[in-house]
């Protein structure tokens, strides 16, 4: 037998998972396919959202795509997943969301109930983070051809005049905060997904985001300079593009880094590294240093903020790289993964 | 939480490290031969800790860098098959056979799918009677009993369409072909803890005599390889040669016995080729004649592979220690985790994925 397959290592000739991860794969398909087909400069920012400005308002727009399995597990359900990420990426443009499209492609044969738990759990969603469903469409496919449920939602924002935090607005000396625990929402559809027991069931952390950015609007204001929800990639995907779009580096602290204890015992079991694990309803924020010790105490006032602590700092040296001091006393890189985590034999 | 924060102590950490300062007079030559704690040493930055006092050189260890490129290329065979679902652990999925990987396999079709226990590749034959399902039994005497399980439990069960593609290998023949080379520098060794979870260390103690070298059992967490090393720095300095075991809350003397009795039920030594290194003699495991119908390698028509490894690759050269993965030309420019020519540019254990992912803030290299 001889194997089919005729390209060299280094190029594949078709899409793989791990162009879907967050990671550099991911970079580079929409660097070398989609980027030079539908260039522009509002999409050349490459934030969470476009900005546009119209009639003297600016505006903030996104769209994501949401495919999970399962379809419902510990925290939430693809419906109020497809609210919050959504809405998340608004808000991390310093937007206030207001209007929301929701795009349903349905697989033939989907049991009703399912259904009407997503819709219910999306409506709750969009309630909580004080955005309107304003236009939607549905589709059915035959059986095999979707996932029970594919979802897409599209967001419009309205950004306040004065707070505009941005990727390349972060500066060195600026403080690296997160709002809460990580991994929670990685480690949950895993375990979900692929029926791994462990001690403590781990929830996501699914939540609309829009209240701490107020708090922190309110509080700090333009100190904050950059405000990101590390989803999928994890935190250490989400700080490296930071990273490399404001030039400069970046420094954590490991032993600051908020692991749960279950998030920690199921990574260690699989091989993960929890700072790639994604994340729903955490934001990391670099405010600068004069106004940091606020912008933890304005999140920590939220329940959703409770557990906001510093992780690092934003510095003048190797800049585009995340370092990190090791709780023993090391150094080590913090690098974007190629692909998805893969877990290891043993 | 327990069992993992305390061996990440700080505090203990600096006295270890000081106390090895305190006992090398001169620089020693030790290696790690596991990928875990070429991760831990690398992840933690102990080799930076020790400033040199120590020379760490990086070991085998890694199952998936070990894995021949014969039996990767069988393993993509069998995957392109539309007849086979192709299980495997997570991480030998992005390794480089001579032409592609199995994500690129499963890209084009191939049912390539992750398992987390060759257990639940059983389970996924008896649920898929129209289909051959085989599961890739990689790696050292650790993973050995589960997969050795997987064999024993498929028969017991009467599943006919279950099979495992075995890429065993076992570390002392490995040790010795590392001490036997000409270019050898190793002066002592830190033992995998896992390995010896299951088989002891007995094996060891005759390797112990007859190279006089140290050996001792170690675990994986920072501070188990800073007292490893601290033991075989102190067997060295006094001019002894045992082996020790550091990994005591994990590893007897005699190692866990029903696993080893089940592994010897399923698998026999075997000549084995070790990726970048070569054959070496009763290195590997295979299947055993009474279990023969769930050998992939007798079950499928496995003729006409042909093997070839990227030249520049010296993997080989960094799996025995004698070349650092800073010191290979195509290290972070051609070779990288997302085109990595040699398997220990891939996997997690790998010690160029390592220094790649983790070390190059210390070499000032700007990959």
């Amino acid at each position: 037998m001889t194997i089919v397959c005729p390209t060299p290592i280094a190029t594949s000739d078709r899409v793989q998972l791990g162009h879907g991860s967050g990671g550099k794969m991911s970079a580079a398909l929409l660097r070398e396919r989609f980027l030079p087909a539908f260039q522009n400069d509002i999409l050349a920012q490459l934030g969470d959202a476009a900005i546009v400005d119209i009639g003297g308002h600016s505006l903030a727009i996104s769209t994501d795509t949401f495919v999970v399995q399962p379809l419902e597990f510990p925290g939430g359900n693809i419906g109020s997943l497809a609210v919050h990420g959504t809405v998340n990426d608004l808000a991390m443009m310093g937007a206030e969301p207001r209007w929301l499209s929701a795009g349903f492609v349905l697989e033939e044969g989907l049991a009703l109930d399912v259904l009407d738990r997503v819709v219910q759990a999306m409506a709750a969603a969009a309630n909580q983070a004080g955005v309107l469903l304003v236009t939607g469409d549905t589709k059915v496919v035959e059986r095999g051809k979707a996932d029970g449920i594919f979802i897409n939602t599209t967001g419009v924002g309205v950004r306040h005049p004065d707070f505009a935090p941005a990727p390349a607005r972060a500066q060195a000396g600026d403080a690296v905060i997160v709002s809460g625990p990580i991994g929670r929402h990685g480690i949950a559809i895993m375990t979900a997904r692929e029926g791994l027991a462990f001690e403590a069931e781990v929830e996501s952390d699914s939540a609309a985001l829009t209240p701490l950015v107020r708090a922190l609007r309110d509080r700090v204001g333009d100190a904050v300079h950059t405000l990101r929800d590390p989803t999928r990639g994890g935190l250490a995907s989400a700080l490296n593009e930071i990273a490399a779009a404001a030039g400069v580096g970046i420094m954590l602290d490991e032993t600051s880094l908020p692991i749960p204890g279950p998030v920690a015992a199921a990574c260690e079991m699989l091989g993960f590294d929890p700072l790639y694990v994604a994340n729903e309803g955490v934001l990391v924020a670099f405010v600068a240093e004069s106004r940091a010790d606020e912008a933890v105490r304005a999140l920590r006032a939220h329940p959703l903020g409770r557990a906001a602590t510093r992780i690092g700092r934003c510095v003048r040296e190797h800049p585009g790289m995340v370092a990190l001091h090791t709780g023993i006393g090391g150094t080590r890189v913090v690098d974007m993964l190629p692909g998805d985590q893969l877990p290891r034999i043993c | 939480m327990r069992y993992l924060s305390e061996y990440r102590d700080p505090t203990v950490a600096r006295a270890l490290v000081a106390e090895i300062k305190r006992a090398a007079t001169r620089r020693w030559v030790l290696m790690e031969v596991c990928g875990g704690q070429t991760h831990t040493i690398v992840k933690q930055g102990l080799d930076e800790l020790l400033d040199d006092a120590v020379e760490m050189v990086h070991g085998p260890g890694c199952p998936v860098c070990v894995t021949p490129l014969e039996q990767i290329d069988k393993a993509l065979a069998l995957a392109s098959r539309p007849d086979v679902i192709f299980t495997s652990f997570g991480d030998m999925l992005r390794v480089p056979g001579s032409e592609c990987d199995l994500l690129q396999i499963r890209a084009r079709g191939g049912n390539v799918k992750i398992v987390y226990s060759p257990l639940d590749a059983v389970e996924l034959a008896r649920k898929n009677p129209d289909k051959e399902v085989v599961f890739f039994a990689v790696g050292f005497e650790t993973t050995a009993p589960a997969n050795a399980m997987a064999v024993w439990r498929a028969k017991q069960l009467g599943i006919k369409n279950f099979s495992v593609l075995v890429s065993h290998v076992t570390v002392p023949p490995a040790i010795v072909a590392l001490l036997e080379s000409p270019d050898n520098r190793v002066q002592g060794f830190l033992a995998a803890g896992h390995v010896c979870t299951i088989m002891g260390w007995t094996e060891y103690e005759p390797i112990a005599v007859k190279y006089r070298v140290p050996i001792v059992v170690t675990g994986f967490e920072p501070l188990d390889i800073l007292e490893g090393m601290l033991l075989a720095v102190r067997q060295l300095e006094e001019g002894r040669y045992e082996v020790e075991n550091q990994y005591v809350r994990a590893v007897r003397r005699d190692g866990n016995q029903p696993a080893q009795d089940l592994v010897s039920q399923v698998f026999e030594l075997v000549d084995r080729n070790w990726r970048g290194i070569g054959p070496i003699p009763r290195s590997g495991l295979g299947v055993r004649a009474e279990f023969a119908e769930f050998d992939a390698e007798r079950r499928f028509n496995m003729e006409g592979i042909r093997t070839a490894e990227p030249e520049i690759c010296r993997a080989g050269d960094v799996l025995r220690g004698v070349l650092k993965p800073f010191d290979c030309p195509a290290f972070g420019t051609m070779c990288t985790p997302e085109h990595p020519l040699g398997a220990p540019m891939v996997s997690s254990e790998g010690a160029c994925a390592a220094y790649y992912n983790y070390g190059r803030f210390r070499s000032g290299s700007a990959v």
